[in-house]
């Protein structure tokens, strides 16, 4: 068992090609907040990059920073702060969720996963904004894909690839990323007492309008009196949310639109600017399910107007809790008292409405090794998929199985 | 001069026997054998580039779509998949020995799921058809290329098109949601789909922009938009493209980001006035239209600001567009932009370099020295929000030389676009026309890299070779892993 700590994207390579050499497999591991996620590894030894940080290139104008791949997502976001930005893709903190809170974040984590918090229905997701890498393969070879520009399609865009491939295909050494304007203002409407599918139907009339929502979700009465925020928590009812962000003047304007269309729903309230930045935290982070920890967490992205029927199917088969965001279409559920951790349940109700992905984000390593973590995928695409990891990495030494068996 | 792979000559040889197997496919029509009308597929967008393909099919099912394939797979048969011809890299340039697979006939829209914000269409469907289809209920699709009226969302999905609104609403990439495939096996895969995150690497993102050489498209799931209440624009004139670069990075540097922000040179304004009549200034250097959208406050709060930021730096006509047709009025001659500058000139090659945006005066300096050197003029339009410039040059196919001296100059632009940081193709894509000069960008291991990638869909390298990569490579030979065994290769390695 060794820890290599490379100072650069030449020391990886030597590692990795040392790796590949002998065979030998390699945990990647930047700040470590997200090593729970996937399937437990078999592997020897870990590859350290945490010293792969710093901010490079930084113009604000140019909407692109470019940076070591372990940056602590922290730094990166002050540093956007101080010019009035932000990643718009809203990176997640799930690091409560997953007992991580000791480590840090890094941007290449972020990527490599392909996190988004609520505004991904407005924004898109990590892989939206990754516009070029510097990395190594699974041979050791350092590469680069992409650009600096926030326009580029010279050759495959292989920054969508390594976004979400949870570090399977290569090590990531320096990236280049977009990034946006802050919201000057911003703002939620909740309305009260809905059901799930009456509010899935509301955030959906919402999103149809014209009034540019940039978060939608719906915390049912369990859930939304676990919320930090006093205007949630004690609503004594579900609480169904809608974000608007922009110019005051505009803010103002759409609220009012909003609260006009949908207050014959049921009755509406307003958070202010702080409350409703606690309240879309606690709905990214999964807050709400950080306790109790017993219980295994699932994040289900599914066709958005069938988020309440999959989330009744699962209650009917398991001891399930659930919210909903991104207007019904990811469905955050907790099940207790399981021995697959529900996940018998959950593939079943997922493929029986329209399918998508459901991603077992956490239970105990012994449960991740015994069921399916991330969706099975179906006989050619496994084969194809099977085929991209092996033009990578063709000696398996990148995290294999951390998301599938023989990838 | 370009070259393409070679013919092969057993494929030549057995033109007959394909055609025969191609009409057990697709039956009647579905299979084009005549010169005369093969002669309707022999170039897209980028003329200048032209070759009779040795047989044309058009399927109209799927099933046909993975039974071409895999037939040609199994007698090694070259294939080039086309939507609409529009490219302008040449990424549809048929080949001698290839069969053009035609998806013209997968034009349907199949279905618009407006609780879920999306409609799942064939990939012959136009752009413009899409939102024509939705805009009554008040919806559109996004990505709106100036070919829109013509292009279909396949050739836009393998050339992941932009468009004059993408700073703001994104490209191709940012607005699909799922695909149905066939690979070159003629395997049929479906990647993504009504819910925003798929299981698995992500292949649609990888297939978005990957010019026709991984898959063959025969469905697409877009997302679609609800259209903003009210847009306006502002059109202003500087004395410099120093002052027009200077507002737009101080307007994205305030925190806006506009609907649109298109930036003219004194000859693209100068060509385009004279053939629309749009009312532009024609003694300032740089024009800037800036569009805002979103709902009226909003708009009226943005174009404040944006007068004011242009102000500063030194705008000498600002004006505000007071209606609808005033708006469309402002954006007429840039949009007749590229037939504004065919009206001064017998034809003109049109480029797509991406830049950082603080380079611009620079390269357009440079670019000036250049048609100076080069003898040919060059007009430029610019969505200026993204850095992506289309420098038009001029020239005159019938003068002996000259196409070959504006591909020379055109090389040349994109060599610096790279040189100050850039890229060789924001949105038109590398096809044939930039494929030889892959090199400035990348190195042998990155395009070897990317050459795997192909091997992972297309092994035996048949869908649409010749294009994107200067050369081709054996799969077996990429693949190959040399490994030193045994050797300790990094001594001084911190370990713990
Ligand atoms: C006047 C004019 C203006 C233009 N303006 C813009 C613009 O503003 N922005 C922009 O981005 N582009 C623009 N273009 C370029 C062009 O319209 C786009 O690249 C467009 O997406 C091509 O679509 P098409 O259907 O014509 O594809 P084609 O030209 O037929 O093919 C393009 C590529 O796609 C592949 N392909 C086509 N269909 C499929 C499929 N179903 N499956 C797999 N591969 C497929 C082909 O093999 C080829 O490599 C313009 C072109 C013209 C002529």
């Amino acid at each position: 068992m060794a820890v290599f700590r490379p100072a650069d994207a030449r020391q990886v390579g030597e590692i990795i090609a040392w790796a590949a050499g002998e065979e030998q497999p390699l945990e990647l591991l930047g700040g470590g907040s997200k090593r729970g996620i996937g399937r437990p590894m078999q592997v020897e030894h870990v590859l350290d990059l945490s010293a792969l940080s710093g901010i490079g290139d930084y113009e604000p104008a140019e909407l692109v920073l470019t940076a070591a791949a372990a940056t602590p997502l922290a730094e990166i976001e002050a540093a956007l702060a101080a010019s009035r930005q932000v990643l718009s893709f809203e990176p997640t903190d799930w690091r409560a969720l997953l007992g991580s809170e000791a480590s840090a974040q890094t941007i290449g984590g972020v990527l490599s996963c392909n996190l988004a918090g609520p505004r991904r229905i407005r924004s898109g997701a990590a892989r939206d904004h990754f516009l070029g890498f510097q990395g190594v393969n699974g041979r050791g070879e350092i590469y680069k894909s992409g650009g600096r520009v926030v326009k580029n399609v010279t050759g495959y865009d292989l920054c969508k690839l390594i976004a979400g491939a949870y570090g399977t295909l290569c090590v990531l050494t320096e990236i280049s990323i977009k990034v946006l304007p802050k919201a000057e203002t911003s703002r939620s409407l909740l309305v009260l007492g809905l059901d799930d599918a009456a509010a899935v139907r509301a955030l959906a009339e919402a999103l149809n309008s014209p009034h540019e929502v940039s978060g939608a979700a719906h915390l049912p009465a369990a859930v939304a009196r676990r919320s930090a925020v006093a205007a949630v928590a004690g609503a004594g009812a579900a609480v169904t949310a809608l974000r608007i962000e922009g110019p005051e003047p505009s803010t103002a304007y759409r609220v009012e639109n909003l609260v006009n269309l949908l207050s014959g729903a049921g009755p509406t309230d307003i958070l202010d600017e702080a409350g409703s930045e606690m309240l879309w935290r606690e709905v990214r982070d999964a807050g709400f399910f950080v306790e109790p920890r017993e219980r295994a967490v699932w994040r289900l992205s599914v066709t958005p107007s069938s988020g309440p029927a999959v989330a009744a199917d699962l209650a009917a088969r398991a001891e399930a809790e659930s919210y909903f965001d991104w207007g019904g279409g990811l469905v955050w559920v907790a099940i207790s008292d399981s021995p697959d951790a529900g996940a018998a349940a959950v593939r079943m109700a997922v493929a029986t409405h329209g399918g998508g992905h459901a991603l077992l984000l956490r239970a105990p390593e012994s449960l991740r090794a015994a069921v399916d973590v991330f969706e099975p995928l179906a006989g050619p695409l496994a084969a194809l998929s099977a085929r991209v990891k092996e033009s990578f990495d063709p000696r398996r030494v990148l995290n294999p199985g951390r998301m599938y068996a023989g990838i | 001069m370009l070259t393409m792979p070679p013919a092969d000559p057993m494929v030549l040889s057995r033109r007959e026997e394909i055609i025969a197997a191609l009409r057990q496919i697709v039956p009647g029509e579905g299979v084009i054998t005549t010169e005369a009308e093969r002669r309707a597929y022999e170039s897209d967008g980028l003329t200048a580039y032209r070759q009779l393909p040795m047989i044309v099919v058009l399927p109209s099912t799927t099933e046909q779509v993975s039974q071409i394939l895999r037939y040609c797979q199994t007698n090694n048969v070259k294939v080039v998949p086309r939507g609409a011809g529009t490219s302008l890299s040449g990424g549809a340039l048929p080949l001698e020995d290839g069969v053009l697979l035609g998806l013209g006939k997968f034009n349907r829209i199949l279905e618009i799921d407006l609780p879920n914000r999306c409609a799942v269409v064939q990939p012959g469907v136009t752009n413009l058809g899409i939102t024509n289809a939705v805009q009554h209920v008040g919806f559109y699709y996004a990505p709106d290329p100036s070919s829109q009226i013509a292009c279909s969302i396949g050739g836009n999905i393998a050339e992941n098109s932009g468009g004059v609104h993408c700073l703001k609403y994104g490209l191709t990439t940012n607005n699909v949601l799922g695909i149905e495939m066939v690979l070159m096996n003629g395997e049929i895969v479906r990647l993504g789909g009504k819910a925003m995150d798929a299981p698995g690497y992500d292949l649609l993102g990888v297939m978005t922009g990957s010019e026709g050489l991984l898959g063959v498209v025969t469905e697409v799931t877009v997302r679609l938009l609800r259209k903003t209440p009210t847009a306006r624009a502002i059109l202003l004139g500087f004395p410099s493209s120093e002052q027009g670069g200077k507002c737009v990075a101080d307007i994205i540097a305030s925190g806006i980001i506009p609907g649109g922000m298109e930036m003219m040179d004194r000859p693209a304004i100068h060509a385009a006035e004279a053939f629309v009549h749009a009312g532009y200034p024609l003694d300032v250097e740089a024009l800037l239209i800036v569009e805002l959208d979103g709902c009226a406050p909003e708009v009226d709060h943005l174009i404040a600001v944006v007068e004011r930021i242009a102000g500063e730096n030194g705008a000498v006509t600002s004006r505000v567009s007071r209606n609808e047709a005033e708006r469309e009025l402002f954006w007429a001659g840039r949009k007749a932009a590229f037939p504004a500058v065919g009206r001064i000139s017998p034809d003109y090659y049109c480029m797509d370099g991406t830049i950082p945006r603080r380079a611009l005066p620079t390269v357009l300096a440079r670019m000036r020295e250049l048609s100076e050197s080069y003898g040919l003029g060059v007009a430029n339009v610019f969505h200026a929000g993204d850095g992506n410039l289309h420098p038009l040059i001029m020239y005159d196919a019938n003068k002996p030389g000259e196409l070959e001296r504006t591909e020379a100059f055109g090389a040349d632009i994109l060599r610096l676009c790279v040189e100050v940081g850039g890229v060789l193709t924001g949105e038109h894509g590398v096809g044939v026309e930039k494929r030889d000069l892959m090199d400035t960008m990348f190195n042998e291991i990155d395009l070897a890299q990317q050459q795997r990638l192909k091997c992972a869909f297309d092994p035996g390298g048949l869908l649409n070779p010749g294009k994107v990569f200067p050369q081709l490579h054996r799969c077996a030979e990429l693949g190959r892993v040399h490994v030193h065994r045994g050797q300790m290769r990094f001594p001084d390695l911190p370990r713990f």
